[in-house]
């Protein structure tokens, strides 16, 4: 257990380390973090909850229930704002093609931007080997029984990995299109994917993903013609939920729209920069 | 299936105020779950108690006021009750809706010994 923040690690390990292995850097910039902290409780004896109970009294908390983790995700923020990096967390399904996608998403971006990933997936650092062959320096997160990454979590994927300024970090979440939806990790948009093998009612299914997310690419578009999907009512389904939502058609395979994806990500790092220059230079000086 | 996380951060809150608080024993935790948080309350009951074992919350019972979701219809300017994310405007059929409320996860009060 981390001694400073309290951290309940249970099983989840960064690269096959326990959590907490870094945590003097980490908490440099989490150290604010319980003085943060404001509730405002009733002083003294019970109120009317528990008449004639002599001992017990009520304490009004008003706290979010993920309000650390909140916490955590805008220090994450912060951090990720002060050195320009974009960060995108993918989310989806499981085999709904995120790791293609990424991998050809970094062999065709890797000239043109710098990159690096933070790999989520319940065991095994696969996805982050497979990330590696491309070039790119990636992290793995195993969350063991966990079913998605927490802000704290990518905190310290973030200290490890340290990645370069005004590069585009990519946090590839959990394979699962529910409890993700609920953890902010810092970064500036969701991206959901969603393979068109899947049925094409799944943002109404699966509401509270396809609210969260900014962007919904539909993947695997090469295999439409064997499908009964219907693209339309796919698209109509993500308005409904979230009327701001982005939709692109993609094969990643192929490699059919994938450019607009491209053309997506170079707006999203242009615009995260800015006003970034001179405090880029702040920070290069000092260093 | 992350209302098993819900309840550590529930308990950590807990635990928390216990040493800010100086009380060792919970009797009763009353917490707000919004009708669009996207939690399970049977889940939640569930977890509680598991992950309550062994702590300064053991035996506690967890209260669950539930608060309604409502949103904005941009075409009509007005205030309509949801149930999904989904809906539609009653009145007007419209989908440009902005949630306002009814997404709220915290915990309200406790009752200590």
């Amino acid at each position: 257990m981390c001694t400073v923040c309290g951290c309940e690690n249970g099983e989840s390990r960064i690269e096959g380390g326990a959590l907490s292995t870094n945590h003097e850097d980490h908490h440099s910039h989490h150290e604010h973090e319980h003085e943060r902290e404001h509730h405002h409780y009733g002083k003294g004896p019970a109120h009317a909850h528990a008449p004639g109970l002599s001992q017990a009294r009520m304490i009004q908390i008003e706290q979010d229930i993920l309000g650390k983790n909140n916490r955590y995700a805008n220090d994450n923020r912060n951090h990720l704002s002060e050195l320009g990096i974009l960060a995108l967390n993918l989310v989806s399904s499981p085999g709904s093609g995120k790791t293609t996608l990424l991998t050809n998403t970094l062999n065709s971006l890797k000239e043109e931007l710098p990159l690096s990933v933070i790999e989520g997936d319940q065991e095994t650092s696969n996805d982050a080997k497979r990330i590696r062959e491309t070039g790119i320096s990636a992290i793995q997160i195993n969350t063991g029984k966990g079913c998605h990454l927490d802000a704290h979590q990518v905190g310290h994927a973030i200290q490890a990995l340290s990645p370069k300024n005004e590069s585009v970090l990519f946090i590839e979440n959990v394979g699962n299109l529910v409890c993700p939806a609920a953890f902010d990790l810092g970064e500036n948009y969701k991206v959901a994917i969603l393979s068109i093998t899947e049925g094409e009612d799944k943002p109404i299914k699966y509401p509270d993903m396809f609210y969260a997310a900014d962007l919904l690419i539909l993947n695997k578009m090469d295999l439409l013609p064997y499908l009964d999907f219907n693209v339309e009512h796919c698209i109509q389904y993500a308005k409904q939920v979230n009327p701001k939502i982005q939709i692109l058609k993609v094969s990643a395979k192929t490699g059919e729209g994938m450019e607009q994806w491209y053309q997506w990500i170079r707006l999203a790092l242009q615009k995260n920069l800015i006003g970034f220059k001179s405090s880029s230079h702040k920070i290069q000086e000092s260093t | 299936m992350h209302e098993m996380s819900l309840c550590e951060g529930i308990l950590q809150i807990i635990e928390d105020q216990a040493k800010v608080q100086k009380f060792n024993r919970v009797l009763n935790v009353w917490v707000e779950i919004g009708d669009l948080a996207g939690v399970e309350i049977e889940s939640l009951l569930f977890s509680f108690d598991a992950v309550t074992r062994n702590s300064i919350a053991e035996g506690a019972k967890l209260n669950i006021i539930k608060l309604p979701s409502n949103a904005w219809c941009m075409m009509c300017s007005k205030t309509i009750s949801i149930k999904q994310r989904y809906d539609e405007c009653p009145d007007c059929g419209s989908y440009q809706l902005q949630v306002t409320s009814g997404d709220e996860m915290k915990i309200k009060e406790l009752e200590v010994g």
